[in-house]
């Protein structure tokens, strides 16, 4: 099972039941879970019928997806699970910018997949709030490298005043 | 020079105590081979054929006197005493050992140099003019912009894992020395009609596997939105850029596949969210940037010198040397002086620890203690007074430094090639020594003039080759290596890129091939015509009927 943790690097339950690329409507009706998380093409094709299931839903985006896609539906998702295929691949950190700064979503943004130790801290600063770590990533690792750095450059949606604004503070 | 403040170092600091963690998770196993590959790269560790290789930035060419001692230090203690400046104003160690590269970054930390992201897939180190600030043609100096890029991409979070490599020129001089055309992004500052400060902004170009030229997405970006433009050109790559095929992953290809409007369009709507946001600049920024290049104490001097010129008239060699490696600075007895690392049966760009001790006593001696870093691999001392061009000349005699060739022949751009590089698919280094012997004569250059020779051992090119008026690209052939010539390409205002001659040579002949472009050159030109202008006025048939002529 993997462990979650948030921006402090405080494990916490999981009460989200992750469901494949593959997964039908009727896997998604019959999870025991009351929080499903589901594919973006099942919640675009079946968006009515999950709803009417009373099961309160998150949609997770492979790295190929955009925040585009589920756009419209940001205020019925509570979360938005990104999915890294491997950590090399980046796409995730501007979709969760993107969900942040254009769409101005709140809810949670989840990081799944090769969710590595390494990659945590610039996952943090684009907007991420949760990382479902990989097995291999020791938790006391995972934690510290929240902390890898004590500020960035850029402005980013962690901290939009880049750092020359403050720096004239 | 740009100082560090306390922000700077600090991030420095936690960088170094990242990657010496990493580097031990890795050294103890609990890092994969895979999963360490990106984070050594991006801190400029790349495992080469002989050992591991560390590219350390300098960026955008500007080095000072203690930085290069302190280069010298680590080629000694580190390495086997010598370092190879790159075509991207970096300075590579061949033989550091993995488990003290931390040690390095650490003392490179000791004066304000880094290793970051300058390998990976990542927004690597800005380059520029070598002669920023110096030159009498300068519509602005590029290099507070350069620092306002280099600390905006450092560590920019969105930008760790990008489809490939991608890289940024800034060019703020009537003449392009920068190459400016055949980056990811070019920028060319330019100034509108009531003197505002813009960018005309490039993309998509690039050399490598496919070279193409960039081209114009904005005409001119007003200063302040430099950063929330270059967020949405780099975003729009980061999310639409092919990560299916490495080759086809660059940026060039694809503003290729969706079309130059097409992506300009992507880019102003992606500008518009973040546009007059909190990451404009202010002229607060560009005011604190500017402030750390400000002048030196330049003296008030008229533009001659008595022992200047009697040097000029008893000594051919000084006569030949000043006629090529130094050029006009903009302020009146200055001079900016080349010091052109080509030396005959020396690798290009190499330079030894002792060298680089020597070249920092002359920096402080004659140049207030600061040096650039070119493209071409040379370096340059950016405020030499008149009077002391004659000592300067004599002290360089004596470490062979004094090479009179910059911009000739002989000043050959290469790549470390197959004797260094686990790309590499040929030698270019003996290619380039070959070439260098036979025309080993100072008259022999000047009567050809003006002219660029690159060199690349394989197709990533990091010879410039596809810029180059002559380029050379080594190539494998069922395990032999064979050499491509191709002629035309410069890398100046009018990029253009190289055509392929015809067939390719055997090592041995290159020289000879060289020979015969040369003769055509010389037979046909017309007046002071250079290389390129005769090649652009008759065309690459000349040259083929001329090279490939069976003997008789």
């Amino acid at each position: 099972m993997p462990r979650l943790i948030d921006t402090l690097g405080n494990v916490v339950d999981n009460a989200w039941d992750l469901l494949p690329k593959d997964a039908t409507l009727d896997q998604a009706k019959a999870s025991a879970a009351k929080l499903v998380i589901v594919a973006c093409q099942l919640w675009l094709a079946e968006k009515a019928a999950l709803l009417s299931t009373g099961k309160t839903f998150g949609v997770w985006l492979d790295s190929n997806e955009t925040a585009g896609e589920i756009a419209g539906d940001l205020s019925l998702l509570p979360l938005v699970a990104l999915n890294f295929p491997t950590f090399m691949d980046g796409r995730a950190y501007s979709t969760a910018a993107l969900l942040r700064e254009h769409y101005d979503y709140e809810g949670e943004i989840r990081a799944i997949g090769d969710v590595l130790r390494d990659q945590l801290f610039f996952m943090k600063r684009c907007g991420f709030t949760s990382f479902n770590l990989k097995d291999s990533v020791k938790l006391e690792d995972a934690q510290k490298a929240l902390k890898d750095f004590s500020t960035t450059y850029a402005s980013t949606v962690e901290e939009p005043v880049p750092l020359f604004r403050r720096r004239a503070m | 020079m740009y100082r560090y403040d306390q922000y700077d170092q600090r991030m420095q600091q936690e960088r170094i105590t990242q990657f010496r963690d990493q580097t031990r998770r890795f050294l103890a196993g609990e890092l994969e081979n895979s999963q360490f590959l990106p984070l050594r790269l991006q801190n400029g560790l790349y495992v080469q054929r002989l050992a591991p290789m560390l590219r350390v930035a300098i960026p955008y060419g500007c080095l000072s006197a203690r930085q290069l001692r302190k280069l010298a230090h680590i080629a000694r203690h580190y390495d086997k005493g010598y370092g190879h400046f790159s075509t991207r104003q970096n300075i590579q160690f061949n033989w550091p050992k993995l488990p003290e590269v931390p040690d390095i970054l650490a003392e490179l930390l000791e004066v304000e140099m880094h290793a970051n992201q300058t390998s990976g897939n990542c927004i690597r180190n800005t380059t520029t003019d070598q002669f920023a600030g110096v030159s009498p043609h300068e519509i602005e100096d590029s290099r507070p912009w350069c620092e306002i890029i280099r600390q905006w991409s450092t560590f920019h979070p969105e930008f760790a894992h990008l489809p490939r490599k991608f890289k940024i020129a800034v060019c703020g001089t009537e003449h392009d020395q920068a190459a400016t055309q055949v980056h990811d992004i070019g920028l060319y500052i330019v100034k509108s009609f009531t003197g505002d400060i813009g960018f005309q902004v490039l993309v998509g170009g690039g050399l490598g596997r496919t070279p193409v030229i960039g081209q114009v997405i904005r005409d001119f970006l007003p200063w302040e939105h430099l950063l929330t433009y270059l967020d949405a050109i780099v975003r729009i790559y980061n999310q639409e850029g092919r990560r299916d095929n490495k080759y086809k992953a660059r940026i060039k290809i694809l503003v290729k596949e969706l079309g130059v409007d097409v992506f300009r369009a992507k880019v102003e709507a992606e500008w518009l969210h973040s546009k007059d946001g909190p990451a404009t600049l202010t002229a607060e920024e560009f005011k604190r940037c500017k402030a750390f290049f400000v002048d030196p104490a330049y003296e008030t001097l008229t533009d001659n010198d008595a022992t200047f010129d009697a040097k000029q008239r008893s000594d051919i060699r000084f006569h030949n040397w000043n006629e090529r490696n130094v050029r006009a600075h903009k302020k009146p007895g200055y001079r900016i002086v080349t010091l052109c690392l080509k030396a005959t049966g020396s690798s290009p760009g190499d330079l030894s620890a002792e060298q680089m001790e020597f070249v920092a006593d002359l920096a402080d001696r004659y140049s207030f203690g600061e040096l650039r870093v070119t493209h071409e691999q040379n370096l340059v001392l950016t405020d030499v007074k008149l009077a002391d061009l004659p000592a300067l000349y004599d002290a360089l005699q004596r470490e062979h430094l004094a090479t009179p060739y910059t911009g000739l022949l002989n000043d050959i751009v290469c790549c470390p090639g197959g004797d260094f590089c686990s790309l590499a698919n040929a030698k270019s280094i003996p290619i380039a020594e070959a070439i260098q012997r036979r025309f080993d004569d100072y008259d022999v250059q000047k009567k050809i003039g003006d002219i660029t020779i690159n060199i690349s051992g394989c197709m990533n090119a990091c010879g410039h080759h596809h810029v180059g008026n002559i380029g050379i690209l080594g190539v494998d052939k069922k395990g032999e290596e064979f050499y491509q010539v191709a002629l035309g390409g410069s890398s100046d205002r009018q990029t253009a890129l190289g055509k392929v001659l015809g067939p390719s040579f055997a090592q041995e002949e290159m020289p000879d091939v060289i020979d015969k472009v040369l003769q055509v050159y010389l037979a046909r030109r017309e007046g002071n015509e250079r290389f390129i202008d005769t090649y652009n006025r008759i065309g690459i048939e000349p040259f083929q009927e001329h090279v490939y002529a069976k003997a008789d």
